[in-house]
């Protein structure tokens, strides 16, 4: 690679303290980030990518979260050895995020003027006016009609999907290299959530902006992201090119989502062929591959015996499993674990 | 109006199905408007199908759920569940079709009781309905355990030791303990994770062939409402819009709503290149809804008459019902 990425996140270690043990929640995450690119983070709920993502702002609560170990280097800067002052800087400033619940991260007694200009002054240091005039210039770019008189107006006076874009407005007010969209569409409905994407595509697009985008819907990714990585039990089990993801996956787990999603193009009366079982307890996690209890590929003696690392698997695709699996390869393990 | 008619009497006729709930105000609590959740919806449920109900937030479709089951009053219209009127049943017929008649909730962590067995949350109905003794209710607790595919011995463990997706087994193993005919499921898989959701939807579709279900599937998600209905409705802001065998709807729907929200699910696909219609705007309120068709504002194919003539819910090619004007230019 000619440049240096944006972001690059090097054997990440975020681990929770709770009555029954230490949670690993992310487990030795490296990946990268380049400038102006999309990165699409897939995974279930307890996956670890929402707490990767918060980590990288460092917004872990601590207690009971602590980052435990790697470097997150964002434009060459270590961000985990930051001082607090210097790293409320980058925040919202050089790397911004938004989240699921566009409510619970808007302050209801402010009005959206005061919200977004608030950081105006803080991190462009705008004067009251001029920071104004940018609130309405970003409101209108995102799509609020009548943004002028719309700055005056509390969070409960928009809808769900009005809020999304005051927080994508926020996200962007300062011109953010990076941002990190942490499900932003899965609160809203299915005609808001298109608006939204489109949104944040026409304004990565006029910005560059690079966007890191965490959903555990595969049809969001497909439509928006570069490069895909797939999270399960807090490691990226694989990552690659959105295109070779989808067409060529190479790990069971990656494989599995793909078959279990209902599509369009479906037959009728098409069986899902769902993953087996439930995803691990992140405690006490033993060092075998984290998905090998559900896989149909799984074969004793070497999926249980070491945690698989990302190998390459094509240019650009590394997948975290021992074995060439493919979308053809039959299914022929002699009796695996049963759900 | 007419609705289609089929030799064999569907199991349940929905005709002209109202319910309003009133907007309080001021210091007197008086009502000062009307919500219109469900605004005349009239549809057929055959014996042995799913239909499939689907519309964002606030179309009224969770509310038509619950009032067919007369888990709400209704404010206007009836409700047919084998020939009996469920709305004005008097006390002793409903309790009877309670048992016909189950419902499956979305959230499986609120639905059930944090403080009893999983055993004791089943045969809760049982009980109910004076179904059977102690006895013979734990071996039919038992079998119905086994039936969504959970560990008999879970009976005597609580809510909090299970999964969502076990959770949502049990909420369906409840419904069926009564050995209902009809189960409205209210968004059964939108709480879990995807590769929980499809062993989910593969036990719904298990169970309705081997005891030969009637399902009413209400859920927000077109993929999975597609996969697992044989016929399909749309409502949008209470009024259902669109409604045909589910191949025919997403093949060519003949309301621009249905169009809209087709071309608006992201497809797990990147290769997959289509023309996506992006709605302007957003729902309006149920409060005050628009007049003429209720689509009217956000639609791209709204003309004059749309503003101020409310299209009829007409049959427009055989078993598919669209309330547009201009059904047959849906492209």
């Amino acid at each position: 690679m000619a440049t240096s990425p944006l972001l690059s996140v090097e054997h990440l270690e975020v681990q929770f303290k709770t009555q029954d043990g230490i949670v690993r929640a992310v487990n030795d995450v490296t990946f990268h980030v380049d400038r102006g690119e999309t990165l699409g983070i897939v995974g279930e709920s307890g996956s670890g990518k929402s707490v990767t993502a918060m980590s990288l702002m460092r917004l872990i609560p601590n207690p009971p979260g602590k980052i435990a170990g790697g470097r997150v280097m964002f434009d060459g800067e270590d961000l985990l050895q930051l001082s607090e002052p210097d790293m409320r800087h980058i925040r919202g400033n050089r790397i911004a995020m938004i989240f699921q619940d566009p409510m619970t991260s808007l302050n209801p007694v402010l009005t959206i003027g005061r919200q977004i200009t608030e950081s105006l002054e803080l991190h462009m240091k705008l004067s009251n006016r001029e920071a104004r005039r940018r609130a309405v210039e970003l409101l209108q770019m995102v799509g609020i009609p009548s943004a002028d008189r719309r700055l005056d107006d509390y969070p409960h006076q928009f809808s769900g999907g009005m809020r999304q874009r005051v927080m994508i407005a926020m996200g962007l007010s300062c011109n953010p290299e990076l941002l990190i969209a942490d499900e932003p569409t899965t609160a809203l409905d299915v005609t808001i959530q298109a608006q939204i994407l489109e949104l944040i595509k026409r304004l990565q697009h006029e910005l560059g902006t690079a966007v890191i985008i965490i959903t555990h819907d595969l049809g969001v990714v497909a439509g928006m992201a570069d490069r895909v990585q797939v999270m399960y039990a807090g490691r990226i089990v694989e990552e690659g090119p959105t295109s070779e993801i989808f067409a060529q996956p190479r790990m069971p787990y990656t494989i599995g989502l793909l078959r279990s999603i209902p599509r369009l193009d479906d037959e009728q009366g098409r069986k899902l062929n769902p993953i087996r079982g439930l995803p691990p307890d992140l405690i006490n996690l033993p060092q075998i591959c984290p998905f090998s209890p559900r896989c149909d590929y799984f074969q004793a003696g070497q999926c249980d015996a070491q945690v698989p690392p990302l190998r390459d698997v094509a240019p650009d695709h590394r997948a975290a499993c021992l074995f060439d699996i493919t979308l053809e390869t039959p299914v022929t393990a002699g009796d695996p674990v049963s759900a | 109006m007419m609705l289609p008619m089929s030799t064999e009497r569907p199991l349940i006729e929905v005709r002209d199905l109202v319910k309003h709930f009133p907007v309080r105000g001021g210091v007197l609590r008086r009502t000062v408007a009307q919500v219109k959740a469900v605004d005349g919806v009239s549809f057929d449920i055959r014996r042995g199908e799913t239909l499939g109900l689907v519309g964002e937030s606030g179309c009224g479709k969770t509310t038509t759920g619950r009032v067919l089951l007369r888990l709400e009053p209704a404010t206007a219209g009836s409700v047919t569940f084998d020939g009996t009127d469920v709305l004005r049943a008097p006390a002793r017929t409903i309790k009877a079709l309670r048992r016909d008649m189950q419902i499956v909730f979305q959230d499986p962590y609120a639905s059930l009781d944090p403080r009893i067995t999983i055993g004791e949350s089943i045969a809760e109905g049982l009980e109910i309905h004076r179904i059977g003794t102690r006895a013979t209710r734990v071996d039919m607790v038992r079998e119905v355990l086994g039936k969504v595919g959970l560990h008999p011995s879970s009976m005597a463990r609580f809510p909090h030791e299970f999964s969502g997706g076990q959770r949502q087994r049990i909420g369906i193993a409840r419904a069926l303990v009564l050995n209902p005919r009809l189960i409205v499921c209210d968004e059964p898989v939108s709480a879990l994770d995807v590769s929980i959701q499809s062993q989910v939807l593969n036990l719904l579709r298990a169970l309705q062939a081997e005891f030969g279900l009637t399902y009413l599937f209400i859920a927000h998600n077109l993929s999975v409402v597609e996969h697992i209905s044989n016929r399909v409705g749309v409502m949008y802001l209470g009024k259902l819009v669109e409604i045909a065998e589910r191949r025919e709807l997403f093949r060519r729907p003949r309301h621009p709503y249905t169009r809209a929200l087709i071309s608006a699910i992201p497809v797990a696909n990147p290769e997959h290149r289509r023309e996506r219609i992006i709605l302007q705007g957003d729902v309006p309120s149920p409060i005050n809804p628009p007049g003429g068709c209720r689509f009217h504002p956000r639609c791209w194919m709204a003309r004059e008459i749309c503003r101020t003539v409310e299209p009829a819910f007409e049959q427009r090619a055989p078993g598919h019902w669209s309330a547009c004007h201009f059904a047959d230019d849906v492209t």
